[in-house]
């Protein structure tokens, strides 16, 4: 029997912050003070923040404990459907990190920020290539910013043309931040169910469309892991009634230098850069959602844009049509040097490639554990699949109870309860970077919990018990809701 | 969650679809959620109801109940008008949960038609419609 | 390719296991009309020493100090980083997890979040505090969405003298909305005239900058007594994190949402972004707050521990109704500023926000004994405006090439302030360089 990758280890207790220090530690060097103090009205000055007092050594031995208590792609495989857990490659922190970057100010001259405005200006080429769109803002600092942005932007488009349309169609399968940036856009999400084969039907498109309808929100692929077959079919319909087409491009990662969006009826979409392009999570952020648009809509990207003149750079504000702005300065600058390092890295051929091994990876999981789980959509999958917990109800097993004890195996457990079309679903999406090794070791933590489900339930219910905390009782967290100490 | 037949519905009281549940007591109505939602919804952790003195017709949303993974909008048996609200469920939204038909109702309204009674079910006909749904 | 673990032998097993051929019939389910079949048009891969390189000239094209002297606030600070936060913030634990959703792998980032919120709170005065935004321009937005949300009336009123670009990105967030928003003109003291105020009906909300755009310290106190008086909601928001180090914070006077920037605490500039919105209200408010909230409760065996909470106003339970569509928190940059405030601590923030207002002051000094104009006369943190005289521009430019950045000019953003320069002054400023810049505008 092979070893469990999960394990017990010895992972030390550390107090909230301001339950340690010393009044009077510091762990910052204040620089030398080379002027007189100047005087400053009593009434400005206030009592200052409570803020503990600690070293350096209470500082890095606070953090360094959390840090263990954490599990991170570098810890291991981490499957989570629709996030593209990707490896981080290390050389683009390094990028990211010189200090020609981390030092400049963003309303630096042109003339004086050409390092930036190059590698900005040549990060929306690629991304025009990858996505086979017109043109692309790097505004946005996440997905769902991004997908605000492209809500922004249609309805300009609207407004433009003299209309004011009400409506946004959204499939049954969509995630949540969908109907969120709707509606923050003041159109109104109208549902359409997939069809039983998991993905859009033209018919039920025609059905709803209008000349009230602004466009349609699909994510392709999708939620399920499927490629939306019909979508050329259903870009032309909603075309057809002056309507747009927004396609969610969270799921890039299954289909690079395989299908370009711009090509198959898409008008403007975003990208995340924590997925797809391998920039950090950093436990929930930062990210960065460029936005890619199709010709006519290029007039509506927020300002300012990069453009190229006299073979320099410089940005321009001059587009009367544009939203205006959707962060204060030029988006999450930091991340898409990542992003921009990783497309250096990986070349168009590797890219592909990439792609590829992500659908590879995904197929070879559904077939290795589809006698295992229950799989509702039996028929290729693109970069992810669903199962669901259907097998294990007879032994009162749900897939919460799974997905803890995976835990205990030493993976992080998949995407659990979403999309929601599919009940006590199972979405997993392993990456191109996980290694057959790793997959296979997956595969075996899963069908040993199976088995546990039906020999020893127990086992699950009470899981994990490896963690530096067992199951969190989250009743009382919102009923009582403690959000500072 | 319970089997359909350990659902309680007492027989004071009228069902509606979304199973809220009405109870005449002299010349208002008490309102609340009953056993199958409250053990669908799971422990509940947050309800928002409405202000006394707001009006709302039959069917139209006047309340949201929460548990930590899902929202559950309610809708009013019958209209009429909020005359009174249990503000004991902020502290303890519990209560829905542990006593669905007493300490955990949700407002006393002033009907405005009382015959409204009339076109909800009696938990006969509630049992009947939950276990039709099975 | 180094992060591409599969081997020839790796992938005919498993195409063996799937029993086809080859990779291109795994797209099989891609409609023959949707593929692309060329190659993608992009530059061949670089080797990671190639790449250094290539970065490396990129990343020297850029006006940086030390070589250069930026005198340049404006919603960007340079402000020193101790290496022991960029050592602790390389951690791949904090860096490559992912959202705490699955809380009992993620206690480090939950406690970290959480000691966050508390700071933050601590540090505006305020009850709670999110989990974090994008950057300050947006939590002012959202703000402002949630003051609309919670007051149920339609019309905000902001002050001129917040940040220009963070006014351009409310008025894009509110467009679709139909609400309106007004803007409060200032006063030649360099802080809001808020007389306008008095004629205004229905107002949800009433925005005001502290320190404001100008660098002045606003009277946050009266504007909140008279928002309030409007039955509107205060709120209140700022570029430089740092300045409550020293002054009264504006949960101390009256403001009941706070939306502002984070990024001089432990951020590098990074030209704009990565930032750190910081969103905070009062706990009876809590509930329409947007965005994540880690909240402290206990596990199975007693034992202390930290989850997301108040979930259901957000997005992936609420959907079209939830508070907001954000999905992501700046987590990182969050920890990046729990780890900054933690190693500066209680005494060391009053010391060095001190020290940054002193240096101000000196440069402020000096350039008035040199005959320049301080144009407005209220007090200011670490940025204030001169003006200069007529046709500096042509001197601005010329101190480019010695390599000194003397402020941002305002004409862009105020047309009525011609000649008018924005300085900023941190503590990362020597009294040489100081000296070095008013020898410069004065010759």
């Amino acid at each position: 029997m092979k070893e469990s990758l999960g394990t017990s280890g010895l992972l030390l207790n550390e107090p909230l912050l301001w339950k340690k220090g010393k009044k009077g530690r510091c762990g910052f060097s204040l620089p030398r003070r080379d002027v007189e103090p100047a005087s400053l009205d009593q009434e400005l000055i206030g009592e200052g923040p409570d803020f503990p007092d600690l070293s350096e050594v209470d500082v890095v031995r606070h953090y360094t404990r959390l840090a263990q208590w954490n599990f991170g792609v570098d810890t291991g495989m981490y499957p989570l459907g629709s996030c593209t857990m990707k490896y981080s490659p290390k050389t683009n922190e390094k990028q990211a990190g010189l200090p020609g970057f981390t030092g400049a100010h963003p309303l630096l001259p042109s003339g004086l920020s050409q390092g930036s405005l190059k590698m900005m200006f040549e990060f929306e080429q690629y991304l025009n290539e990858i996505t086979g769109m017109h043109s692309t803002t790097l505004q946005p600092a996440a997905g769902a910013h991004g997908e605000l942005a492209g809500m922004l932007i249609i309805n300009a488009f609207h407004k433009k043309q003299g209309y004011r349309r009400s409506k946004i169609i959204i499939p049954d399968t969509a995630h949540g931040t969908n109907p969120a940036s709707v509606s923050l856009c003041g159109f109104r999400p109208v549902p359409v169910t997939s069809n039983e084969q998991g993905i859009l039907s033209v018919e039920s498109i025609a059905e709803i469309m209008d000349p009230d309808t602004a466009g349609i929100m699909v994510t392709n692929p999708n939620t399920l892991g499927l490629f939306e077959e019909n979508i050329q079919n259903i870009a032309e319909i909603v075309h057809g009634k002056g309507g747009l087409v927004y396609c969610d491009g969270a799921n890039m990662n299954a289909v690079m230098g395989m299908v370009k969006m711009g090509d198959i009826g898409i008008d403007v979409m975003q990208l995340n850069l924590h997925k797809t392009f391998s920039t950090p999570h950093g436990g929930g952020g930062p990210g960065s959602g460029p936005v890619s648009v199709a010709k006519h809509l290029e007039p509506f990207l927020p300002v300012p844009r990069v453009i190229e003149e006299n073979g320099a750079y410089i940005l321009a504000e001059d587009y009367p049509d544009s939203i205006g702005k959707i962060s204060a300065f030029h988006g999450a600058f930091g991340v898409v040097i990542k992003a921009y390092s990783y497309i250096r890295r990986m070349g168009p051929e590797n890219l592909k490639k990439a792609s590829q091994l992500a659908v590879l990876n995904a197929n070879y999981i559904k077939e290795m554990l589809k006698g295992t789980l229950h799989l509702p959509y039996d028929r290729p999958c693109m970069h992810e699949c669903v199962f669901s917990d259907k097998h294990q109800a007879a032994q009162k097993i749900a897939t919460l109870d799974m997905a803890k004890r995976l835990m205990d195996y030493g993976f992080h457990p998949p995407t659990v309860y979403f999309p929601l079309v599919v009940p006590g679903a199972i979405m997993v999406e392993p990456t191109e970077t996980e290694s057959k090794e790793d997959i296979d070791q997956f595969i075996e933590a899963f069908k040993a919990i199976a088995n546990e489900a039906k020999e020893n339930p127990g086992l699950l219910h009470h899981a994990p018990k490896s963690c530096k905390v067992k199951r969190l009782d989250e009743v009382t967290a919102a009923r009582k809701p403690c959000l500072a100490g | 969650m319970k089997e359909i037949s350990e659902i309680h519905l007492p027989d004071d009281v009228r069902y509606a679809e979304d199973h809220e549940w009405a109870r005449l007591e002299g010349n208002k109505i008490r309102v609340g959620l009953d056993d199958y939602a409250q053990d669908q919804l799971g422990d509940i952790v947050f309800v928002e109801l409405p202000q006394v003195g707001d009006t709302f017709k039959q069917g139209e949303e006047f309340a949201t109940v929460e548990s930590v993974k899902a929202v559950c909008e309610c809708y009013l048996p019958v209209s009429g008008k909020i005359i009174a609200v249990n503000t004991a469920l902020e502290e303890s939204p519990e209560l829905v949960n542990n006593s669905p038909y007493g300490d955990g109702w949700f407002v006393e309204v002033n009907p405005g038609d009382l015959s409204e009674m009339e076109n909800l079910m009696t938990h006969v006909a509630c049992m009947e419609k939950l276990k039709g749904a099975e | 390719m180094i992060y591409l673990p599969h081997t020839d032998e790796d992938i005919f097993s498993m195409l063996q296991v799937l029993g086809i051929d080859n990779l291109d019939d795994l797209f099989s389910t891609l409609p023959e009309d949707c593929r692309f079949n060329g190659d993608l048009n992009l530059p061949e891969a670089l080797s990671e020493w190639e790449l250094n390189d290539h970065m490396s000239t990129l990343s020297q094209n850029m006006a940086v100090s030390p070589e250069y002297k930026v005198f340049l606030g404006a919603g960007s600070y340079d402000h020193f980083i101790p290496a022991s936060v960029s050592y602790l913030l390389s951690r791949s634990e904090f860096v490559t997890s992912y959202t705490p959703y699955q809380p009992e792998m993620s206690q480090g980032t939950l406690q970290a979040i959480y000691e966050y919120q508390t700071l933050a709170a601590r540090l505006l005065g305020m009850e709670v505090a999110t989990a974090s935004h994008y950057d300050g321009a947006t939590a002012l937005a959202e703000a402002l969405l949630m003051a609309v949300r919670i007051t149920k009336r339609k019309k905000v009123a902001i002050s001129s003298l917040i940040h220009p670009l963070y006014r351009q990105v409310v008025q894009t967030y509110f467009e679709p909305t139909g609400y309106e928003v007004v803007e409060l003109p200032y006063l030649n003291t360099g802080v809001t005239d808020a007389t306008g105020l008095d004629e205004m009906d229905d107002l949800a909300a009433v925005a005001i900058q502290s320190p404001n755009f100008f660098g002045c310290i606003e009277n946050l106190r009266v504007l909140g007594q008279k928002t309030h008086d409007k039955e509107a909601l205060f709120v209140a928001s700022f570029t430089e994190a740092l300045a409550y180090g020293l002054l009264k914070n504006p949960g101390s006077q009256g403001a009941d949402i706070v939306g502002g920037e984070g990024q001089s605490l432990g951020i590098p500039r990074s030209f704009g972004g990565p930032a750190l919105g910081i969103l905070a209200s009062g706990k009876k408010h809590m509930r329409s707050l947007p965005g994540r909230l880690v909240g402290k409760t206990k596990d199975l065996d007693g034992k202390t521990g930290f989850v997301l909470t108040l979930a259901t106003r957000e997005q992936h339970i609420r959907r079209e109704k939830a508070t907001s569509n954000i999905c992501t928190n700046n987590s990182l940059c969050a920890l990046a500023a729990a780890m900054y405030l933690a190693s500066v601590g209680g005494t060391g923030i009053r010391k060095l926000a001190r020290l940054n207002y002193d240096k101000a002051e000196y440069l402020k000094k000096e350039l008035k004994k040199a005959g320049f104009t301080i144009t407005f006369d209220s007090p200011t943190f670490n940025e204030f405006v001169v003006e200069f005289p007529s046709g500096f521009e042509a001197t601005h430019k010329h101190l480019l090439e010695k390599k000194i950045i003397a402020g941002l000019c305002l004409t862009p953003y105020y047309s009525e302030l011609a000649n008018h320069y924005l300085l900023c002054v941190t503590e990362t400023v020597s009294k040489n360089d100081m000296d070095a810049l008013v020898r410069e505008v004065k010759s």
